[in-house]
């Protein structure tokens, strides 16, 4: 049987890999230590290597559920011969092992990445950054290697059929969500990697910074994305309509988020200025160590959380020491090598350092609230103080008006200028957007909700604020154009675009978060076949219920026409429920016909007598706009990768 | 002085690094409310199956009961349902409901589907005052005894499974009644 040892193939080369990232992380850094070319030269090359059997292993693994081997026990346990060869490929980071295979496949290929793009740099530099990432790969190799084996058979009695992968994960966002978010979180190692080497050498200067941008608002751009992709799976396949829950493992990847957005904008200080080296530094390795907290948080099991990923002590103890050795050591490094000296670089009360440095801790007092949240019951235990309540009042208490001040702060920022600035021509700039934004935002609530919501207000006003700054902004950069404002508006290169995108996205985020957060509206109503029914300013015609096969479970689907008021179809909507046969569990599919200005959210409930249905119609008024932000703001993060500076080999500051 | 301050990161690291290793040797699940010992707080809360009928904390007492914190979005809710369908049919032990951060549609759906152990289930509306905040949820599935004068007993956050239910709340549970 040629198929059979295809696993034993992709552990081999798991193995192999482990051995790559040994030498990548070891004689590289001999060769800076003793300044010998020869050793250094060992980086690249153990990169790419540990990178391709990496891939190999994972496709091996793929390959393994394509074939339906039940033998492997986290293919039975996660795979059935009848699930579609889509989420069969999908299902490989489905659970615990697999998803940690995809972790480090993805962290040899941002290695790698930095190995092929980054010949510019310092060779002994690109030595320390390719063999600090040669740590976490050794580290998380073993990790899966002695804890997490995705290969580990299930011999010599192999299942005859697998238990399916779970019904919640069998859909497009699943499919897309993880990768990302690994982007983001390992994306960030690039950026902890170029702080530790910086720390090591003791060249913490504008160079360092300006290598570092890149990687990290990449990293930050894929994180957006998938935290992004992960609300919206969660809005439509959980099926109750909501998009974020505070839950602990979603509240784990939002820490490095913010934490990374600090960092980016800290980059562009110390780059521009040369101020903050030891707080970007800092935030570099906060970053990553939050990322590497998630990854504890969500699979030891000290917490509790909806997200129930197979979790185990045995692997808790071994990332909490891999992450005593991480963290404790880059900040002990940190303690020893950090300028402690303060740099000689001026800069005023009012000015855009101080609005980034504002920027900066409003984020870190944000991703503080958020880590004390979530750890509270944590620490209270081990206290033996009991429990208190912590949950999305605490949350949300707090997070409004700290992104309230953030999002002001952000306003005014792009418009000031480095160093120093009157304040007459500060408020000069900004007093016809801020009076905009008062004025539009009183009138929101009453334009929109008919009634006097503060909330609402409060949402338009920093909304109307972000757009207009951003306005000022744009006709400020561009106030000496000779050939016309447009033309002027193409030179402004794609970094300052980027910019521009990241913080419309928020504008986008906060309409989105306002809107839906205060005018949702649902309804259960009862329905009989043919019968028709008004929900706001809708009508419904209920045509009945009809029996559908997928690949792996049976379905009862609802048809429901959505029609005009004189009875013409518009649209049809078909809510499901459905029955998945290998684990007997039901799920709910919710029907959604979404628009940019409000969605339409249809769940079949319960069968009533006499052929009746209840079924349950939301409306959410704007909820897209919170996706489309992200995805906005990651774009901006994109652009602001591709500008040409960046790529200069021989860049003027440096 | 100023190369001190330096180690303020690495020194607060250590000692969340201390929580959690403590973290690991405690089982979140057996996580002790502050509660118990104390009476349950007051609620006055319309129920599921009868958005007209309101219960309040007085309707709870004379009997001891399992107070349930489920949501029909909740995972580890589908896998302790069992139990809970066990406790109350095949023990008797009356257990209530409280239906947390659910939709209301969907909550009878999966009784529907689930089969029904909730002699009722309190739900929670926009702007009325939370049980589930007094309580000190901290997610779904979270499971407390009270007895008959209303005091918590004991405290049970996460999955209940047939284990727990045979070894520590029948036990308990029998106790109170006495």
């Amino acid at each position: 049987m040629w198929i059979s040892i295809l696993p034993e193939l992709g552990h081999y080369a798991l193995i192999l890999a482990l051995c790559f990232a040994l030498v990548q992380s070891s004689l590289p850094l001999w060769g800076t230590y003793r300044r010998q070319a020869f050793w250094m030269a060992f980086a690249q090359p153990m990169a790419l290597g540990q990178f391709f059997f990496l891939s190999v292993s994972l496709l091996l693994l793929s390959l393994s559920f394509l074939l339906d081997d039940f033998s492997v026990a986290y293919i039975a346990n996660n795979s059935n011969s009848a699930l579609p060869w889509y989420y069969k490929i999908s299902a490989v980071w489905g659970s615990h092992e697999g998803s940690l295979l995809l972790w480090l496949w993805i962290l040899a290929a941002w290695t790698a990445a930095v190995g092929i793009f980054s010949r510019a740099l310092p060779r002994d530099l690109l030595a320390q950054v390719l063999a600090v990432m040669g740590w976490i790969a050794v580290g998380f190799g073993l990790f899966v290697l002695l804890t997490s084996n995705p290969f580990a058979r299930l011999l010599p009695d192999a299942p005859l059929e697998g238990g399916d992968l779970n019904p919640l994960l069998q859909d497009i966002g699943l499919i897309l969500h993880p990768p990302m978010l690994y982007m983001g979180y390992v994306g960030f190692s690039v950026a902890f990697a170029f702080a530790i080497a910086a720390l090591l050498n003791g060249r913490l200067d504008a160079a360092w910074a300006r290598w570092s941008r890149p990687w990290t608002s990449a990293a930050w751009a894929f994180l957006t994305i998938g935290i992004a992709l992960g609300s919206w799976w969660a809005y439509y396949e959980l099926g109750w309509g909501g998009w974020w829950f505070w839950d602990p493992v979603e509240n784990a990847s939002l820490m490095p988020w913010l934490v990374g957005t600090a960092l980016m904008h800290s980059l562009a200080v110390t780059e521009k200025r040369g101020v903050f080296k030891s707080w970007t530094v800092l935030l570099a390795i906060f970053a990553f160590s939050l990322s590497l907290l998630g990854t504890f948080l969500v699979r030891s099991g000290v917490l509790t959380s909806v997200h129930a990923f197979a979790s185990d002590p045995e692997r808790g103890y071994f990332i909490l020491v891999f992450l005593a050795l991480v963290v404790g050591g880059s900040l002990f490094l940190y303690a020893l090598k950090a300028p402690a000296v303060k740099s000689h670089v001026s800069y005023s009360l009012l000015s855009k350092e101080m609005l980034l440095l504002v920027n900066n801790i409003l984020l870190v007092v944000i991703c503080v609230t958020v880590l004390l949240g979530t750890i509270y019951p944590l620490i209270l235990d081990a206290l033996g103080l009991g429990k208190i309540s912590v949950g999305p009042p605490y949350f949300n208490a707090l997070f409004v008006p700290l992104t309230s001040l953030l999002c002001i702060a952000l306003g005014i920022g792009p418009l000031v200028n480095w160093r120093t600035m009157a304040r007459k021509q500060l408020v000069q700039r900004i007093w016809l957007a801020g009076a905009v934004a008062l004025g539009l935002g009183m009138a929101l609530p009453w334009v929109y909700g008919g009634e006097w919501n503060l909330y609402v207000a409060l949402g338009g006003l920093l909304a109307v604020w972000l757009v207009g700054t951003q306005v000022r902004d744009l006709l400020h950069k561009t106030r000496h154009a000779k050939q016309g404002r447009l033309q002027a508006l193409k030179g402004l290169g794609l970094s300052y675009w980027g910019m521009q995108l990241g913080h419309l996205g928020v504008a986008l985020c906060v309409v989105g978060v306002t809107l839906v957060s205060n005018y949702s509206a649902e309804k259960d109503v009862r329905m009989e076949v043919g019968q028709s029914i008004q929900v706001g300013d809708y009508f419904f015609r209920f045509e009945g219920i009809r029996q559908v096969q997928g690949p792996n479970y049976t379905s009862d689907q609802g048809v429901l026409l959505r029609v005009s008021e004189d009875n013409q179809v518009i649209s049809t909507l078909l809510p499901e429920k459905r029955l998945y046969l290998a684990r007997r569990q039901v799920m709910t599919e919710a029907a959604i016909e979404w628009g940019l200005m409000e969605d339409i959210y249809v769940a079949m409930g319960e069968p009533l007598p006499d052929g009746a249905w209840a079924i349950r119609i939301h409306y959410k008024p704007f909820v897209r706009w919170l996706w489309i932000g992200g995805l906005v703001m990651a774009l901006g993060g994109l652009l602001a990768v591709a500008d040409k500076r960046y790529r200069q080999a021989n860049p003027v500051q440096a | 002085m100023k190369r001190l301050l330096l180690f303020l990161p690495l020194a607060i690291f250590i000692l969340m690094g201390a929580f959690f290793l403590r973290g690991l040797e405690l089982d979140p699940s057996a996580r002790e409310s502050a509660l118990i010992g104390q009476p349950l707080p007051d609620f006055r809360l319309p129920t599921l199956e009868n958005p007209q009928r309101y219960i309040s904390k007085a309707d709870l007492q004379g009997q001891v009961v399992l107070l349930n914190v489920w949501g029909s979005w909740c995972p580890s809710c589908y896998q302790e349902h069992p139990s809970l369908l066990k406790a109350a049919h095949e023990y008797q032990i009356p257990v209530i409901g409280l239906n947390y951060k659910d939709e209301e549609a969907a909550a009878k759906v999966y009784l529907q589907k689930q089969g029904n152990p909730y002699a009722f289930n309190l739900v929670e509306r926009e702007g009325e005052r939370k049980l589930a905040f007094d309580l000190g949820v901290y997610g779904a599935p979270e499971t407390f005894i009270v007895d008959a004068q209303g005091v918590v007993r004991y405290h049970l956050a996460g999955v209940l499974t047939d284990a727990i239910l045979q070894q520590e709340i029948l036990p308990k549970v029998r106790q109170w009644q006495n």
